[in-house]
């Protein structure tokens, strides 16, 4: 586990990162770094902007205003060939799995080895079941569509599509979100296992703190659009911070005020 | 009176935005087209799936379209002893404007809807920004494909479409109007002019792309769960009708004056 303080360049550099939608001010100045190898849980409550954050480094979004450096190299505003080179280093695991429902599991896989990076389809196969393999599937799933798999079942098959193209930085979308606690434990444990395995520097957002417990080398808490508590997963419990206080603990007093119409 | 000067040109604002969006989705799309990855298995699918798949529904509106104007023309030219016209009639009405526009219109319904419905699902459950995560250009995958389908198959249906209206219109002559056979065999290609054939196979191209266009551009842009979707699928099919209309009458006085 590596501090942010160290000498070396951090990982991800977001700073001052702003975006609305209309009149809705999502992100107002985000500032975080990522070491390299590190996992970064970004918590808070629904509709904070912790979508918004990571799809704006995705590049799915581009921001207002503000600065994402990957290795120390300014992302905002790449298109063409070096936003999809960029995007070969990425990995992502979507919230409701956003398999494609078209393709059999391992295509689903094999689909960046295959679509994004030219490997051959019966080599980009084997990397696929050998990753399925990884996630605790085996070869009998490969040939099944999407929709014949439980919820659990998805998330393990998207999870595998996503560390299909050894990628340099992954991503997690609510990791846990809509699973029993034990399939939640297993995915968190693949997270894990790939994060470390893999040496991989990894994002993750949730609201879920058995998660965030499970897989944080580091957390931040988002509120209103600002990083409100930025410190090792281990502080957590005494960070000293009421709004990451009221949140860990799931209080309904405290200064978080619960927004009753949606964002 | 400001207030209603305000509204109007709001609009007008609000019509020339989305025209332009409109343009620079379809223009990003084909200019995607340009450079490699191309995917071959992706377009041939899609001329299947609207070209093949929409042979029946095609194939049955002409039929009874070119019954129906048989029919129609005989009813009205017998008042003033023109029943001879009846084939002209019907073949250039085939051709010219009928194969064409219930063409486009049965497509824009069936494969319209389909592809806003499709693509505008992938849009909410976040497939489309997992393309482009796995380093694919979802315009160039999901967007390109179906443009190319829609320009190409709609002329290849319609010319199916065209002849089995002619021969709709014929069953109904000479089984039902007793017209002589050969005679009016003869009849319907005396008068019938290259143009008339191609310049009902390029309102299909062009109805065919805007077909396409129409559902792969509300689908991209829709929002908000099954709800946003579904809009997406009225808007496509409401949206390509009135387009394949409008463009429909520009492009026959293109043709004819």
């Amino acid at each position: 586990m590596t501090g942010s303080s160290g000498p070396q360049m951090p990982k991800i550099a977001v700073r001052g990162l702003q975006k609305s939608f209309a009149v809705n001010r999502v992100l107002a100045g985000v500032d975080f770094d990522v070491a390299a190898g590190e996992s970064l849980v970004i918590i808070g409550g629904s509709g904070t902007g912790k979508s918004v954050t990571i799809k704006c480094i995705l590049g799915l979004l581009v921001p207002d205003a503000g600065s994402i450096e990957i290795d120390g190299v300014e992302t905002v505003g790449l298109a063409g060939r070096a936003r999809a080179r960029l995007m070969h280093r990425f990995g992502m695991l979507f919230q409701g799995s956003a398999l494609f429902d078209s393709l059999a599991v391992w295509e689903n896989v094999a689909f960046g080895l295959i679509q994004g990076r030219g490997v051959p389809r019966r080599r980009a196969r084997d990397i696929a079941l050998e990753k399925l393999a990884a996630v605790g599937l085996g070869a009998e799933v490969a040939a099944l569509r999407p929709a014949q798999l439980s919820g659990g079942m998805q998330k393990r098959v998207a999870l595998a599509r996503a560390i299909a193209a050894e990628p340099e930085i992954l991503f997690f979308d609510e990791p846990t979100t809509g699973l029993d606690p034990i399939m939640a434990d297993v995915i968190n444990r693949l997270i894990v296992q790939c994060v470390r395995g893999l040496g991989v520097t990894a994002v993750s957002i949730t609201h879920d703190m058995v998660s965030t417990r499970k897989i944080a080398d580091r957390v931040a808490m988002l509120h209103r659009g600002r990083i409100v508590w930025h410190g090792p997963a281990a502080d957590i419990d005494h960070s000293g911070n009421p709004f990451v206080d009221q949140f860990v603990n799931g209080r309904e007093a405290g200064p978080i005020h619960m927004q009753i119409r949606a964002a | 009176m400001m207030r209603f000067l305000a509204a109007v040109g709001a609009l007008a604002l609000a019509f020339l935005a989305g025209t332009g969006r409109l343009a620079l989705f379809a223009g990003r799309a084909l200019a995607a087209g340009l450079a490699p990855p191309f995917y071959p298995r992706l377009i041939a699918r899609q001329f299947v799936y609207i070209g093949y798949y929409s042979l029946p529904v095609v194939g049955m509106t002409a039929l009874f379209t070119g019954m129906v104007l048989a029919l129609q023309s005989y009813t009205a030219s017998s008042r003033f002893n023109a029943e001879s016209t009846v084939a002209t009639i019907v073949v250039l009405s085939i051709t010219r404007e009928l194969g064409p526009v219930i063409a486009g219109l049965m497509v824009a319904g069936r494969v319209g809807a389909a592809m806003a419905a499709e693509i505008g699902t992938m849009r909410v459950t976040e497939q489309i920004d997992a393309l482009t995560t796995l380093s694919t250009d979802p315009l160039r995958y999901l967007v390109l494909p179906r443009l190319l389908a829609g320009l190409l198959t709609l002329p290849l249906l319609v010319i199916i479409a065209d002849v089995i209206g002619v021969f709709g219109g014929y069953l109904v002559a000479v089984y039902k109007l007793d017209f002589n056979a050969v005679s009016y065999l003869t009849q319907t290609h005396q008068y019938l002019k290259t143009t008339d054939v191609v310049s009902g196979l390029v309102k299909a191209a062009v109805f065919g792309f805007i077909v396409a266009l129409m559902g792969c551009y509300q689908g991209y842009h829709s929002r908000g769960g099954a709800e946003g979707v579904g809009q997406a699928t009225t808007y496509a099919v409401v949206s390509a009708s009135i387009l394949i209309l409008i463009s429909d009458y520009f492009l026959t006085q293109a043709f004819f004056t």
